[in-house]
């Protein structure tokens, strides 16, 4: 089937299976900063942007993102990057697989929510999985990120 | 220092971490045939008939081979150094299966759903046979899991197959059973710390092709290139000269892809199609069909004097290697060798260890290698003793710990170059609260505070069979490029090692460029693991920079026309003593490279270590239990490190973090599970529990350096040491808070919740 979405400010044509996932058809054309690490909706690694909200994009058929906006990082060079920065400062990219998932996660809170608190970040970024940092670098990362102390 | 002990940035951070196209995947050409793999329902059955002809005839299906389509030697995947100390024991296919998700067939395909439709057309019967499920009866079970005769060692380890014994290890000195009769306080207890899965984030994946010259090609998510190469050959039975493996950038490795995955599977199917190939494991394949950390049993019996001296050590293990025995007597052997020389007022030590075949996921190397599950066994027997001597926890290590320029009972007199030790003890304490925490205090609504913790420690390389090799050269354009086999993994080598460079050639970093991990242009490197990069390879980039430093002032001497002792190092340049004149490196590469110099400065050298020096932790951790549930939440975790110096701070303390929230996982959440006919029970993360960022509290990392002589710029390991301390130490706080003592890990609520009904 065909579908018609805003990919990253830009409008395009997929012909896409019925039973396809948005993480595969991303992929497949070319949005390789869409990772995957599970199965079964819990790693937050395919974490993209639909309609400014973020999703697993694992686990939403593509024909779902029909006449939908999507971003991914791809999408948000500046904002993306101003963040980055500050994470791999801290060293928080290990091995960066996680990265483009979480940043956009980060990203959407930080659209979503004004002035978080500890709890309430790590409340909000909890699907994000990552076996490499032990989060706390992550956390200082966002803490300055948004300035908070 | 400008670059030594600084915090710079992974030179391949930001594109990580914007998602740039690094890995693997994101590599492979996009025409690539879908490798998929038909895994066997039995936990131990022999195929009788395998019937391809369904699948092979359908469109798209490129090929389907089987057991009769293997070559016929028998490997290891385990990635060490040749000769390997893990036995031969596995065919790429074999016709027996031995575990739930062993491999059947491998099936090529244009896609995926072509690949999925001719696995499910294949028909295989099996003649099923009574499988080994315990690890505590494997020895001297009625099935044999590898009954085959050609099933070889390089080395005797101690495999007996007919008992499904994979190795034996003893180690004596002294009269252990003497010197316990002598003590004042004996204390012994047993330890099963489970299997854990590693769960890096990428899951397992490889890509081959042929080159241009024939040559098979394979890109790896792999910590171990160099040993891949020779998996491969031995596997496929080609020359080594035929393959090329190059690592990308890798999303995680945890010692997981230390051990060999897909790359046979994609290999023999781009050798029979000589089609380029992909395999990647899903996550379901990668809990169920690659490798976890070995479960063990372990026995510890101390005992001490009066005063609290430890002068006797008594450790019985035995190992579940599963069905194969990749990395078995290794992990065995370092249960003891990174935890008996903690402790050197030891009158008597004694190790004894067994590792077994059993029908199960086979195990392998895992950050902590042993030491993790040793550790946890041996610290949680200290504090035992510590309270049965009405010691405090931290005293009894301070009295009993190995220092600096001492030896050990099973050391072989090799001395303790480096150790912090103690003040890590004194500054983890500090940073706690110790002294008014120790042991509990309610805190209302039925809820109790404790601290518990541990030492340990881990190695730096392995002592005489390490070695790393690098290159560094000055180009044509005055730059630098720097040759290395490391394989970075996300850990930052690669960086960490141009800042060794950076600092030796007094040049900025920019000015080096890091070529790794490529079997055809690296020199030789195991690879990354036995937390060996820092100091082995390291170590030898240290010496290839000097090399080239010694050629640089010599080379700029003779073209200045004065003494190699009347030249130094100035920023880009190589000026006389006198500052009268100077050569910069472009114009020396200029005249040496591309002119009538006819001379590239190269340094050059190889790295190896008679000693592993150890690097060491305390760890302190502050639990809260809820006396009514059993529910047990991590407050506060403290970790105070001996790394010799800190090459890195912010990258080694990410390190240390991240390590500790696996400990945290191995404590409190991850067990690798089966049913009851062998089947894994935990293979996605619905069943199988990481930490989230809500289960690690709060952890802290403190640094006490110590230098250490044979290290480059005294630095020695990271990478693994940081996995051990949470297991003992959170178990010793639970106990602490509720009086459970809980060895069989995961400390679940349950668990606890049962023991305190038992109380
Ligand atoms: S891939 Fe794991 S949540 Fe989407
Ligand atoms: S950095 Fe590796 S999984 Fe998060």
């Amino acid at each position: 089937m065909q579908i018609e979405l805003t990919i990253n400010d830009k409008v395009v044509k997929w012909e896409v299976a019925n039973d396809e996932f948005l993480a595969d058809t991303l992929r497949s054309h070319g949005f390789l900063s869409v990772k995957k690490a599970c199965d079964t909706s819990c790693c937050g690694l395919c974490t993209v942007w639909m309609d400014g909200k973020s999703m697993l994009s694992c686990s939403v058929l593509s024909l779902r993102a029909h006449s939908k906006k999507i971003t991914t990082i791809e999408g948000l060079p500046k904002e993306a990057e101003e963040f980055a920065q500050i994470l791999s400062a801290e060293g928080a990219e290990q091995c960066g697989f996680c990265s483009p998932g979480f940043i956009m996660s980060v990203l959407a809170m930080k659209n979503e929510l004004v002035n978080p608190t500890e709890e309430e970040i790590i409340h909000y970024l909890t699907g994000n999985l990552c076996r490499c940092t032990g989060y706390m670098g992550q956390l200082r990362a966002i803490k300055i990120y948004l300035g908070v102390a | 220092m400008e670059n030594v002990g600084q915090s710079i940035r992974k030179i391949d951070g930001m594109a990580i971490a914007m998602g740039k196209p690094v890995y693997t995947e994101d590599l492979a050409m996009p025409n690539a045939l879908v490798v998929k793999i038909l895994r066997s329902p039995h936990a131990f059955a022999k195929i009788t008939s395998i019937d391809i002809s369904n699948a092979e005839s359908l469109e798209g299906v490129e090929c389907i081979l089987t057991f009769k389509d293997v070559p016929n030697a028998r490997f290891t995947l385990a990635g060490q150094s040749y000769p390997e100390p893990s036995p031969y024991d596995r065919l790429i296919l074999d016709q027996i299966v031995r575990y739930v998700g062993d491999e059947v067939a491998i099936i090529a395909a244009v896609d995926e759903k072509t690949a999925l439709l001719a696995m499910k057309r294949i028909k295989v019967k099996y003649e099923v046979m009574e499988p080994v499920l315990d690890f505590e009866q494997a020895i001297g079970h009625p099935s044999v899991v590898h009954p085959e005769e050609d099933l070889s060692c390089n080395f005797e380890i101690g495999l007996q197959k007919e008992n499904n014994i994979t190795s034996s290890s003893h180690e004596e000195v002294g009269d252990v059973d003497e010197e316990f009769k002598r003590c004042a306080v004996v204390v012994e207890d047993v330890y099963y710390p489970q299997a854990q899965a590693h769960t890096m984030m990428e899951t397992y994946r490889a890509f081959t092709y042929l080159d241009h010259a024939g040559r098979l090609i394979a890109v790896s998510s792999t910590q171990v290139p160099f040993h891949i190469k020779r998996q491969l050959a031995r596997a496929l039975q080609i020359p080594a000269s035929k393959i090329r493996v190059i690592k990308p950038r890798i999303g995680g490795g945890f010692g997981g892809k230390q051990t060999g995955a897909g790359d046979v599977f994609a290999g023999l199917v781009t050798l029979k199609t000589g089609k380029p190939a992909m395999i990647i494991y899903d996550r379901k394949e990668t809990f169920s069909a690659t490798t976890s950390r070995h479960a063990m049993r372990l026995k510890v019996k101390l005992g001490a004097d009066q005063e609290g001296f430890i002068r006797a050590i008594d450790m019985q293990v035995l190992s579940d290697t599963g069905a194969y025995g990749e990395h078995a007597p290794t992990v065995l052997g370092c249960v003891g060798h990174y935890t008996l020389p903690l402790y050197n007022k030891t009158r008597a030590v004694r190790f004894d260890g067994k590792a077994v075949y059993t029908n199960k996921m086979p195990a392998g190397a895992f950050r902590g290698y042993g030491a993790t599950q040793g550790t946890f066994a041996l610290e949680s027997t200290v504090n035992m003793l510590a309270e049965q001597l009405k010691m405090d926890p931290t005293e009894i290590r301070l009295k009993n710990i190995s220092k600096v320029g001492e030896t050990f009972l099973t050391g072989q007199g090799v001395m303790l170059g480096s150790s912090t030790l103690d003040r890590c003890i004194a500054k983890g304490k500090e940073l706690i609260g110790w002294e008014e925490k120790f042991p509990r205090r309610e805190v209302g609504y039925n809820k109790v505070r404790a601290v518990g913790m541990a030492i340990t420690m881990q190695g730096s390389g392995i002592a005489n069979i390490g070695t790393a090799s690098a290159e560094i050269r000055l180009n044509d354009d005055g730059n630098f490029t720097l040759l290395t086999g490391a394989t970075d993994m996300g850990t930052g080598c690669d960086t960490i090692l141009s800042q060794m460079a950076a600092e030796i050639l007094e040049v900025p970093m920019e000015k080096i460029i890091v070529h790794a991990g490529d079997t055809d242009t690296s020199p030789y490197d195991p690879g990354s693991y036995a937390s060996s990069t820092t100091y082995v390879a390291g170590g030898a980039v240290v010496k290839a920079s000097e090399e080239l430093k010694h050629k640089i002032l010599a080379q700029s001497a003779a073209i200045l026309g004065v003494a190699p002792q009347d030249v130094e190092f100035d920023g880009l340049a190589v000026r006389t003593i006198s500052g009268d004149q100077e050569i910069s490196f472009a114009k020396l590469a200029e005249l040496t490279i591309l002119g009538t110099g006819k001379l590239q400065l190269v340094g050059y050298a190889t790295q190896g270590c008679e000693v592993s020096p150890p690097p060491y932790i305390a760890g302190f951790a502050e639990v809260e239990v809820d006396q009514e549930t059993g529910k047990v939440d991590l407050i506060d975790y403290v970790a105070v490190i001996d790394c010799g110096t800190v090459i890195n701070p912010n990258l080694a303390r990410i390190q240390a973090e991240g390590g500790i929230a696996q400990g945290i996982g191995m404590a409190l959440y991850e067990q690798v599970r089966y049913d009851e006919i062998g089947k894994m029970a935990t293979n996605s993360f619905m069943q199988y529990k990481i930490p989230s960022r809500k289960d690690v509290g709060k952890v802290r990392i403190a640094f006490e350096e110590s230098y250490e002589p044979t290290g480059p710029f005294g630095a020695k390991s990271i990478g693994e040491v940081v996995a051990n301390t949470p297991p003992p130490a959170i178990s010793h706080a639970i106990y602490n808070a509720v009086g459970v003592r809980e060895n069989h890990l995961p400390i679940t609520p349950e668990k606890v919740f049962l023991g305190m009904q038992k109380l």
